[in-house]
């Protein structure tokens, strides 16, 4: 499948007058990772619910894997998988029977479902608790067979809203494993997160949810870019060093506790050898330098004016 | 086109859920045989009835047996709705009548089990009922209707509720609504305005029809009334069912 999974155009929902979506215009390549980033509260769930065939927008065209919502629901529900925020898995159930109603309801004929199930089992490490009740699982293995339960209709399209939210790390991470093992087989994923290292680690593209619009949209680079900030600091055994580099170079701001100076620039090979070059010249010993580059924080930080508190908080 | 076979898959969701949930079927049995003991061999000769006071109060235990099975079917129903469950049936493409129709078939099973139970244990404790094999049927009937009155009621409320704890407080009115109707004492030995409640509302004109077909002298004027009530909170509860699902899921 070539060209957009995901073509979203103008779309907007409000409930009763208070505006959730307010515009948003999106374009998902088949076969990518797609992260919306946002604060609790953006907007990423309605904006999965509509496209997901589960909210009706007020406006705008949505078409999810060449189909319209609202008009060809059944065929863009026959191409997608949803994995929402609260694991919708069966608690009484155990695993292998949460996986063999899925089948069940998809019409597997009962071998083809046994044997799906005991593969997704398996690929996700599942097996030993195939027998126990989902309510027993962690966190973690929830997620797991929520997304296994998905699977089992092996969609095109997949949507995970926050599919890491309340992981310890070390799940996060094999969330992230399953999720690219899902890309590198062709499936298109739809992500939203409130982390930014999620985005940064996981998607080829990113667009950051703000009070219901798009505030950026790009590569998780291009995005960075967007930032000013880009800067070297650099550090001195003495305070000498630090008043004659200061001199050198005006543009900077010194810390004298620290013995650091930053200096603005983007890092680039070009620029640094430049700024070598100069303190050389000079005679300027440095003790040690590095290159900031701005995080995905800082980024979304100067493109909505607030923090994510979320990250702060984590 | 798919309504039959998603709704056997989700009854038997529902079922394997009723035998990894023992108590709720414990609670609808043990319940009312508690209440027939109680009845039966510690008030029951206080009150002068007329007939044996076991045959006199099995009818009325059948509806208790009813209504105390029923919260885990608003429970059930509304966890499906909170957790989210439903809308991964629904971006499945799982017919949404399947859903609501194995909630209530399986009531109606677990319903009909414990029943089957509580007569087992009447009999022992005395009821002698004199009904005909086709006043038998009748009895059967009007147990069928009265629970996909309920049932479907239940369903409604458990879609319309906020969460399965609220959605657990329907069977509070179920349970005291017996006892303001004709199943333990005639009501015209109520005080007033508890005689005309218990008159009037529905459960006295099923109890009164149910007691009729197993005492072997059947009325049709209850029976009409019985089966008009039935009817009637069955459409209120499948029409609000019907529309909180629409609105909800």
């Amino acid at each position: 499948m070539n060209g957009s999974a995901i073509a979203v155009s103008g779309l907007r929902k409000a409930y009763k007058d208070k505006v959730v979506l307010d515009g948003i215009d999106l374009d998902v390549r088949a076969g990518t990772i797609f992260a919306l980033l946002g604060p609790n509260g953006a907007g990423k769930t309605t904006t999965v619910n509509v496209l997901t065939t589960l909210l009706t927008p007020d406006a705008g065209k949505v078409v999810v894997a060449g189909h319209d919502v609202v008009t060809e629901t059944k065929a863009v529900r026959a191409a997608i998988g949803v994995t929402g925020q609260l694991a919708s898995v069966d608690d009484l159930l155990t695993g292998e029977e949460n996986l063999l109603l899925m089948a069940d309801l998809l019409h597997l004929p009962k071998a083809e479902g046994k044997r799906i199930a005991d593969r997704l089992l398996d690929r996700f490490d599942l097996g030993e608790a195939a027998s126990k009740p989902a309510a027993s699982y962690s966190g973690g293995m929830r997620r797991k067979l929520d997304l296994a339960m998905t699977l089992v209709g092996e969609p095109q399209i997949i949507f995970l809203d926050e599919p890491t939210t309340g992981l310890d790390p070390r799940s996060r991470r094999t969330m992230w494993e399953i999720i690219r093992e899902l890309v590198a087989g062709g499936t298109t994923i739809f992500l939203t997160t409130q982390y930014l290292e999620e985005a940064d680690e996981l998607a080829d593209r990113i667009a950051v949810l703000d009070q219901g619009r798009l505030v950026a949209e790009g590569t998780a680079d291009e995005l960075k870019r967007q930032v000013p900030g880009s800067h070297v600091r650099l550090r001195f055994t003495d305070r000498h060093a630090l008043d004659v580099a200061a001199q050198v170079l005006p543009a900077s701001t010194r810390d004298d506790e620290e013995l650091t100076l930053r200096v603005p620039g983007d890092g680039g090979v070009r620029s640094l050898r430049a700024l070598l070059d100069r303190l050389d010249r000079h005679s300027i010993d440095v003790e040690e330098l590095s290159v900031h580059t701005p995080d995905l924080d800082d980024v979304f930080l100067a493109l909505t004016g607030h923090a994510n508190t979320k990250v702060n908080a984590r | 086109m798919n309504v039959i076979s998603d709704s056997a898959t989700m009854l038997r969701r529902n079922f394997r859920h009723t035998t990894r949930n023992p108590l709720a079927l414990f609670n609808a049995i043990i319940m009312p045989i508690v209440l027939m003991f109680l009845m039966v061999y510690v008030l029951g000769d206080a009150f002068s009835v007329g007939v044996d006071y076991a045959d006199y109060a099995t009818p009325g235990l059948i509806l208790t047996t009813i209504c105390y099975g029923i919260s885990p079917t608003a429970i059930a129903v509304n966890s499906d709705m909170t957790t989210g469950f439903i809308n991964r049936l629904r971006v499945m493409r799982v017919s949404r009548a399947a859903v609501l129709n194995a909630h209530v078939i399986g009531t109606m099973l677990r319903s009909l089990a414990a029943i089957t139970l509580v007569i087992g244990v009447a009999l022992l404790m005395g009821f002698r009922p004199s009904a005909s094999f086709s006043q038998w049927l009748g009895v059967i009937g009007i147990v069928v209707l009265t629970v996909l009155a309920i049932s479907w009621l239940t369903v409604a409320f458990g879609l319309a509720s906020k969460s399965p704890e609220s959605a657990g407080l329907v069977g509070v009115p179920l349970m005291l609504l017996p006892f303001l109707s004709s199943a333990f004492v005639p009501a015209d030995k109520m005080g007033p305005g508890a005689r005309q409640f218990a008159e009037y509302q529905p459960f006295t004109s099923i109890i009164e029809t149910l007691r009729g077909l197993l005492t072997g002298s059947p009325s049709a004027g209850s029976a009409i009334t019985a089966i008009a009530w039935c009817v009637g909170i069955m459409l209120i509860g499948w029409v609000w069912a019907r529309a909180s699902f629409t609105k909800r899921a």
